[in-house]
């Protein structure tokens, strides 16, 4: 993942911080044991299912639900809306309504499809915590949470996609979509050159994670 | 969610985002405090989080919308092209005509 993941490499915090890389970036802590944030969740947690409010059933409910939640099926989505013109429309103008189409909830948030196109691409970010399309797209990557990409991509976002291999020219605009309140985004990219005439799992094969965030394209090789 | 009533703005309009530092739970990014855009849509009506953040019900919902703004009214040195942009989430009341 060393291409796509400007904090991923070993990280050992038994040396200091001038290790051969000239990026600065928040040590990446890694908790021997539980820490002050982990047991604060096991507290609240046993609060919550003290009073009533949820129960241990609810929480293994959820768990196991977004067990299923993976980058599979906003891939399934896209290729869908390649595949299928008038979904794409529907997609476009209510993107929670069209993935209940493919059975695919989208919670109490609701979503919103950016189409990239040979002048426009879009990258997606949340600056204020790490609103992600969950249930489109499964967990975060660790990187997305980070401050320093939570940061950089609204100040520098193409020196930014620069890191992930996406260069983009200057002809090319640059839409960076901060989800700081109540909405979550998924990228539509551009179907790429040499995937005519392929069936939809060859095309979903080729829909990454990271290019449905916007931080990389689709490639037909 | 739930449609906007009577929204005051449209998409198209012309607003900024107010340059205020209340304390508290805000979904404003202090970056776009006091920045003109433009409302590319209506998202609908969400209860308000400012007030959810500390158990109230956030109701009446409030109207919230997507501001676009030129990447270059919020960075004076930033480097792209003159029509990239950032676009994010206002709440109606955040929002002053401008």
């Amino acid at each position: 993942m060393a291409t796509t993941d400007p904090d991923a490499h070993d990280h050992h915090h038994d040396h200091d911080h001038n290790h051969g890389h000239n990026h600065s970036h928040d040590p990446i802590e890694v908790a021997e044991g539980a820490g002050e944030y982990e047991i604060m969740v096991h507290a609240i947690k046993e609060l919550l299912i003290e009073k009533g409010v949820i129960t241990g059933e609810d929480i293994r409910k959820t768990l196991e639900f977004m067990d299923t939640r993976t980058p599979a099926l906003g891939a399934k989505v896209v290729a869908r809306a390649w595949i299928d013109p008038e979904f794409k429309k529907r997609l476009l103008i209510n993107g929670t309504a069209a993935v209940a189409e493919m059975g695919i909830p989208m919670g109490d948030a609701e979503l919103i499809v950016v189409e990239n196109s040979k002048d426009v691409h879009n990258v997606i970010v949340c600056t204020l915590c790490s609103c992600y399309p969950r249930t489109v797209l499964g967990l975060p990557p660790d990187w997305y949470k980070s401050r320093n990409y939570r940061s950089r991509v609204v100040v520098e976002p193409r020196a930014v996609l620069k890191e992930f291999g996406t260069e983009l020219p200057n002809s090319v605009t640059l839409r960076t979509h901060d989800s700081n309140a109540d909405m979550r985004y998924l990228v539509l990219p551009e179907r790429p050159a040499g995937t005519e005439g392929w069936s939809e799992e060859q095309l979903v094969a080729i829909v990454t994670r990271d290019c449905m965030v916007g931080v990389a394209v689709p490639k037909a090789a | 969610m739930s449609e906007v009533a009577n929204p005051r703005f449209s998409p198209g309009d012309k607003v900024r985002i107010a340059n205020a530092n209340p304390p508290g739970h805000r979904r404003v990014p202090v970056y776009a405090r006091g920045r003109e855009g433009t409302i590319e849509r209506i998202c609908g009506a969400f209860p308000n989080p400012e007030e959810l953040a500390y158990g109230f019900d956030g109701l009446p919902k409030r109207p919230l919308y997507r501001v676009r703004i030129r990447q270059t009214d919020i960075w004076p040195d930033y480097k792209g092209s003159d029509k990239d942009v950032l676009e994010l989430e206002i709440y109606e009341h955040w929002l002053i005509k401008a």
